[in-house]
């Protein structure tokens, strides 16, 4: 026993000896979990920035360029003004995503409280800009004939008030969020491409075939790998979370990061396991590259870590639940944006401990075949 | 010997990779009409010299001409390719692995223009005189390196060349199959007597036979001459020594001929190794074929054989790396048994290529192996140090292994194997590509380690001379062991001079009759097209049309073979529209919710009602208390929670203000945007109800706006992604495999047959991107269908006028693939570029999100001319928007454009020589 742990510990120092003498791999671990994290918690795409827009002005009237005058950058583009036959060619052409027609007479019937209606006409083939933009717009627009109407802004209080707040981020800040599930989304991908690139940089040397003849298991090599990168990703990912999220990016940590680090852990033997079986499903680097586009998409973009899981379909929720990308993203947005504790995150915790040694299980059957192939 | 121009002309030549000098001032002068010999050790510029003879690599410095031209000039090139054939160094280099002979023979043939039945009438004759008639269908990567190097040799031999070169065409091959090479060489001389041959070779016995010699060393030329007249010159008796002669001083120092002290007997009782019966199989190959052996304790015991005859099977089985098929073997008395450690123990090992940890320094490799086998921790420095006096390894302590010369790693891997003391050595293969002193040098060592510590050693080899050294030897062929004994013994048994007479005496008698290439009428020289005349306009472009379907045919093939890379080009882009379909999804639906309602009257349960009649809300069990609602938030379970305070339902009726308080989970911004968007519409309908329920008017606004949410009028995220991740998929997936195709050629070293045969840049690019188009317009048909069946997004506008646009944006998409690999050398570089560069512009630049119109400055410039800005439009405009090509011919033009663009670019950064 002294001696398989001896050898575990030993194999597992000379990888990161390995890992130390590699610079691109080096780059790859700082640049994910400083440079890309930052990127994506600063840049999350502002749904609203420079929508084109365009106004068809068949009142020109003082109210109508009250209107006009009232969208401008940075959230709108200085409104094109067209005639009504050029709205259509306009939108097909995608030049603008928001045209607005002011009917003639409005300001007339605005001032007679009769009511017009102005027409909005929203590209909605380009979803987030539609969608965000159409409030935007409505308001504008209500504002502006408001204050021209009773010359003070505001609404009358409504019988029933709905008092909304949002907890955990009440500002609902995409920093916050998109940060995070950076991290976590990092931790995935290069746990993965840590362990198989290890395996298979050691096939292409020929150095496993030197490992085999020596008295070392294979149990021994896989759990060597297994606890090397998943340190490296454990401590990056640490690191991270105080410099840059913390420290760069302020953004308030809810729950526990000891216990998001334990989870972490859990999660890290389910993919380093994985990493080890790709990279004895590929032959090559190349080949490892594509086996992991393959399989890193779909175990994030349907992890919940981008949009939520319930409006994705029945069928792919439950698929999902077999991967540990699910349980992962599940216990980190608990921990990390809702300050859950472990009696309410016991289950993605046991859920990842099932998912991690079964891949374990399967990984090690699978090395202990190909091995003997690799050498 | 006496023809007047010489064939090859080089006058002070000179190469430089990087900082290292390959050749440094090569001035010599070939004859023509002979059989030249280049030789020296690895790694002296041999290769380099030969490409740039072939016009493979590019002239740096200096003259070279061949066949009365200067190959620093590409019409002379472009004249000459078709006269000259060119066989790189490696075994089956140039060839297509996954292709079979019949495949492989038929590319060059198409290559060089031949018509059908020029073509069977050349591959037919040219197998048979080869013995490769009967393996047509075998894959080349599955042949022997003997049958390898004739395939490449008949593909080399399909354009009857008049200059042959070949880059060490028998290094690894077994002695027969090489003397059948150069017999078959001989034959093609005699027919084409023309015909000028150079060769680089690391054999020395071998060279021994050409007409001519040029000896070389460290990138300069050492004497040239017949081989006669360079033994004379150094006045030694083998061409081995006589090269060790022509050394300059500094590296001859201190080399002596290896002695070897005889063995004494112990006995003889004592075995560390026996092999009884053992076999291997892989399928219905079978590796190795009821070896038997036994080799004594204290002996140096060597295995002859050619590359893939068995060998390293053999000895991957007695070190346990392998599990025997069938058979039985016993180190030091007990079965081998892979889960032994202890035998491990005693037992070194040293593997055929090079492996030892490059990022590790030379002291951390020794002390790494000391630990892993347990040598006692107090003892592991001394054991590391005695290594390094031993191996002469102490000025290189710190260094890594890769920046030591070869014959100094190969020490290092010998201490490796050594550092734990082992009574048994298994080296395989442990001197190929080192040059004559350093393997000497290497023998003096392992003699001294069998003779002084009375190590067993077992080594294989493929060099006779080694063989001999040996106390007994085992012949290996085929899996076979023809016959074991001391070497002496064994050339006596046979009658023989030499040990490799004896070997290919055993391998004649092994292979019998059939294996005997029949003597039959060689020369492929009837009717042959002759190359000279100059062609006509349409015979040209008929002829570069049948290279460009050369190329796409192979591909098509090759692609085909290879699972991964055929798996992600037909269904990777579907894979990814359903992730993405799926994942991306804007629309939030069933959002859990749970009511704490402190009023429990039918008016408070109407407002959940109202929420939980929604498609977008689903109601949980309620909430008794704040605590609860607490920890169900937390653990993310409910994304809304609303309380309903006391007195409500009585507050309302009064006209009283009552407030409702809704708590919404922030931790994903976006969805909790949109819930509070959704909450507040709800909230405002439920009160319009109870308004209007109550007989109340409605005070009417200022205004009211209309909204008309175009062409996807239920504004659901489906129809709005999927013709946006149709082009983007279109564009990624095609790119990368494109570039991937290309760049896998120079990293296998395939790309060599762009450099030398006539096939030119456009043809291969052309040929190249074929295939990868037709694959994307499949997959392109293919989610098409996904999007109107699984989808549901319906196609409105004109369908053929997305067809058009969709092979138009393919053909920028391969071509941008191809532009990535013009500039990388790695396939994931390649890889990693396609995907950055297709990917980066078009999310950002290209109206993916936010429209090109509402982009400023460089962006803008960029999203006016990218092609997928213009294929968005396309897309969007067919699936949603109801327009065909009168509405959109002004996209329809920038992606016109871009195609020759970027082919052409393409084309003027692609090489059409090594640099």
């Amino acid at each position: 026993m002294r001696h398989h742990l001896m050898n575990i510990y030993r194999l597992g120092i000379k990888e990161l000896w390995s890992l130390r003498r590699d610079p691109m791999m080096i780059f790859l671990i700082v640049w994910t979990f400083t440079a890309a994290i930052y990127m994506a918690a600063t840049t999350m795409p502002e749904t609203l920035h420079n929508a084109p827009i365009a106004i068809v002005d068949e009142d020109a009237s003082a109210l109508s360029a009250r209107i006009a005058s009232a969208f401008y950058p940075p959230r709108f583009t200085q409104p094109a003004r067209l005639i009504l036959n050029e709205v259509d060619p306009g939108l097909d052409a995608g030049r603008y995503t928001f045209v607005l027609d002011i009917p003639p007479n409005f300001q007339r019937d605005v001032l007679a409280g009769r009511s017009p209606r102005i027409q909005l006409n929203v590209d909605a083939t380009r979803m987030s800009q539609a969608f965000s933009g159409n409030a935007y717009v409505q308001q504008i627009v209500m504002g502006e004939v408001n204050e021209f109407v009773q010359r003070y802004r505001g609404s009358t209080v409504p019988p029933v008030d709905l008092a909304l707040r949002a907890r955990f981020n009440p500002a609902l800040e995409q920093s916050w969020f998109g940060g995070l599930m950076e991290v976590v989304n990092n931790v995935t991908m290069l746990s993965i491409i840590l362990t198989g690139a290890a395996l298979i940089r050691e096939r292409e040397h020929g150095t496993v075939e030197h490992l085999l003849v020596m008295p070392v298991t294979p149990t021994e090599i896989m759990f060597a790998k297994v606890w090397a990168c998943g340190l490296v990703v454990l401590v990056a990912a640490t690191l991270s979370l105080n410099l840059v999220i913390r420290g760069a990016l302020h953004v308030p940590i809810e729950g526990s990061v000891l216990l998001f680090l334990a989870g972490t852990a859990l999660h890290l033997f389910a993919t380093t396991s994985m990493g080890i079986f790709m990279a004895t499903l590929a032959r090559s680097m190349p080949q490892f590259g594509l086996l992991l586009m393959l399989t890193l998409m779909p175990l994030q973009i349907l992890s919940g870590s981008l949009t939520p899981r319930e409006s994705m379909p029945e069928l792919v929720q439950n698929l999902m639940l077999l991967a540990p990308t699910t349980h992962y993203t599940e216990l980190s947005q608990a921990i990390l944006y809702r300050g859950a504790g472990l009696d309410l995150v016991w289950k993605p915790f046991a859920y990842l401990l099932v998912i991690g040694a079964v891949l374990f299980s399967l990984s090690l059957a699978r090395f202990r075949k190909a091995i003997g192939q690799m050498a | 010997m006496t023809s007047a121009a010489p064939v090859v002309r080089l006058a002070g030549v000179h190469l430089r990779y990087g900082r290292t000098a390959a050749l440094d001032g090569v001035t010599v002068d070939v004859p023509a009409g002979c059989m030249v010999g280049l030789i020296g050790p690895d790694g002296v510029g041999k290769s380099s010299l030969l490409a740039l003879v072939a016009g493979a690599r590019a002239v740096q410095q200096g003259q070279v001409e061949a066949l009365g031209g200067d190959m620093g000039s590409k019409r002379h090139r472009d004249l000459v390719c078709p006269r000259i054939a060119y066989m790189p160094q490696g075994l089956g280099k140039n060839l297509y692995p996954t292709l079979s002979v019949e495949e492989n023979l038929q590319f060059f043939a198409r290559l060089f223009g031949h018509g059908t039945a020029e073509r069977r009438r050349r591959i037919d004759a040219l197998t048979r005189s080869t013995g490769l008639f009967p393996f047509l269908d075998r894959p080349s990567g599955k042949l022997s390196g003997g049958m390898k190097q004739k395939l490449g040799l008949c593909c080399a031999l399909i354009h009857d060349p008049d200059l042959l070169i070949l880059d060490e065409p028998t290094t690894g091959v077994d002695p027969l199959a090489r003397v059948q090479f150069w017999d078959l060489i001989g034959r093609i001389r005699r027919s084409r007597p023309g015909m000028s041959v150079i060769v680089a070779t690391a054999y020395m016995d071998e060279a021994q036979r050409f007409d001519w010699l040029v000896a070389m060393d460290d990138g300069r030329v050492l004497a040239t001459g017949t081989p006669q007249e360079l033994m004379a010159h150094a006045g030694a008796a083998t061409l081995e020594a006589a090269f060790i002669a022509l050394l300059p001083e500094e590296k001859r120092r201190g080399h002596a001929a290896v002695e070897i002290p005889p063995l004494e007997d112990s006995g003889g009782a004592d075995i560390a190794i026996e092999a009884r019966g053992l076999t291997m199989r892989f399928g219905d190959f079978v590796a190795v074929d009821h070896v038997d052996f036994r080799i004594r304790r204290g002996e140096i015991f060597g295995f002859l054989g050619s590359n893939g005859c068995g060998k390293s099977t053999t000895m991957k089985m007695l070190t346990g790396l392998l599990a025997a098929t069938e058979g039985d073997a016993w180190l030091f008395g007990k079965p081998v048994d892979p889960k032994d450690m202890a035998t491990r123990r005693r037992v070194g090992y040293m593997s055929q290529a090079f492996s030892l940890y490059g990022e590790l320094s030379v002291r951390q490799n020794l002390v790494l192996h000391a630990r892993l086998f347990h040598v006692p921790e107090p003892e592991v420095p001394a054991r590391v140090d005695e290594m390094v006096r031993r191996f002469g390894l102490a000025d290189v302590l710190d260094t890594l292994p890769e920046s030591l010369p070869l014959g100094m790693r190969q020490r290092l891997s010998l201490a490796v194997a050594m550092v734990h003391k082992p009574e048994l050595l298994i080296l395989d293969e442990p001197t190929s590509g080192v040059d004559p002193i350093a393997r000497d040098n290497f023998w003096r060592l392992m003699i001294e380690l069998a003779r002084r510590d009375k190590v067993t050693i077992f080594i294989s080899t493929h060099f006779m001379n080694e063989a001999a050294r040996c106390d007994r030897m085992s012949m290996m062929h085929a899996g076979r062991v023809l016959d074991s004994d001391t070497p002496a013994a064994l050339i006596a048994r046979r009658g023989k001079a030499t040990l490799e007479d004896a070997f290919i005496d055993y391998l004649i008698e092994a292979d019998g009759a059939g294996g005997v290439v029949a003597e039959e009428r060689t020369a492929p020289a009837e009717n042959r097209v002759t190359p000279h005349t100059k062609p006509t306009r349409g015979r040209r472009f008929h002829q570069s049309l049948g290279r460009i379907y050369s190329y796409v045919w192979r591909e098509s093939l090759e692609l085909q073979r290879d699972p991964v890379r055929a798996t992600m080009a037909l269904v990777g882009s579907l894979l990814l529209m359903f992730v993405m379909g799926f994942g991306i999804s804007m629309d939030v639906e069933n959002l859990r919710f749970a009511v704490l309602d402190r009023d429990q009257t039918p008016l408070s349960r109407n407002y959940a009602l109202n929420l939980a009649g929604s498609r977008y809300f689903s109601e949980r069990p309620p909430l008794a208390d704040y605590a609860e609602l607490d920890r169900r938030m937390r653990s993310g379970e409910l994304s809304l929670a609303l309380e309903i305070p006391p007195g409500f339902a009585r507050d309302v009726a009064r006209g009283g203000a009552v407030q409702i308080g809704a708590w919404i989970d922030g931790a994903m911004p976006q969805r909790a945007e949109t819930v509070s968007g959704y909450v507040q519409g709800m909230h405002q309908l439920w009160l319009l109800e109870q308004v209007r329920e109550r007989g109340g008017r409605m005070r009417l606004g200022a205004a009211a706006i209309e909204t008309r949410y175009r062409y996807n009028p239920d504004v659901k995220s489906l129809p709005a992604m999927v013709p946006a991740v149709i082009p983007l998929l279109l564009l990624m997936l095609p790119a990368m495999l494109t570039a991937l195709a290309v760049v896998r050629e120079k990293e296998l070293g395939s790309i060599i047959n762009l450099y030398v045969t006539p096939i030119t840049r456009i043809e291969f690019l052309l040929g190249k991107q074929a295939p990868y188009v037709a694959l994307a317009m499949l997959n392109f048909l293919l989610m098409c269908l996904l999007a109107v069946i699984v989808f549901d997004v319906p196609v409105t506008g004109s369908f053929p006028t997305l067809l058009a646009g969709a092979f138009l944006f393919s053909l920028s998409a391969t071509g941008m693939g191809l532009l990535a690999s013009t500039v990388t050398r790695s396939q994931i570089a390649a890889m990693f570029l396609a995907m950055l560069g297709t990917l980066l512009p078009a999310i950002q630049f290209a109206g993916l999100i936010n429209p090109v119109s509402s982009l400023e400055g460089g962006g803008r410039l960029l999203g006016e001319i990218y092609p997928a800005s213009h294929m968005f439009m396309i897309s969007r405009g067919v699936f949603s928007k109801a327009l065909g090509f009168a509405d959109l011919h002004s996209a329809f033009w920038p992606l016109l454009i871009a195609v020759p663009v970027i082919l052409g670019a393409a084309v003027l950064l692609l090489k059409k020589q090594e640099a």
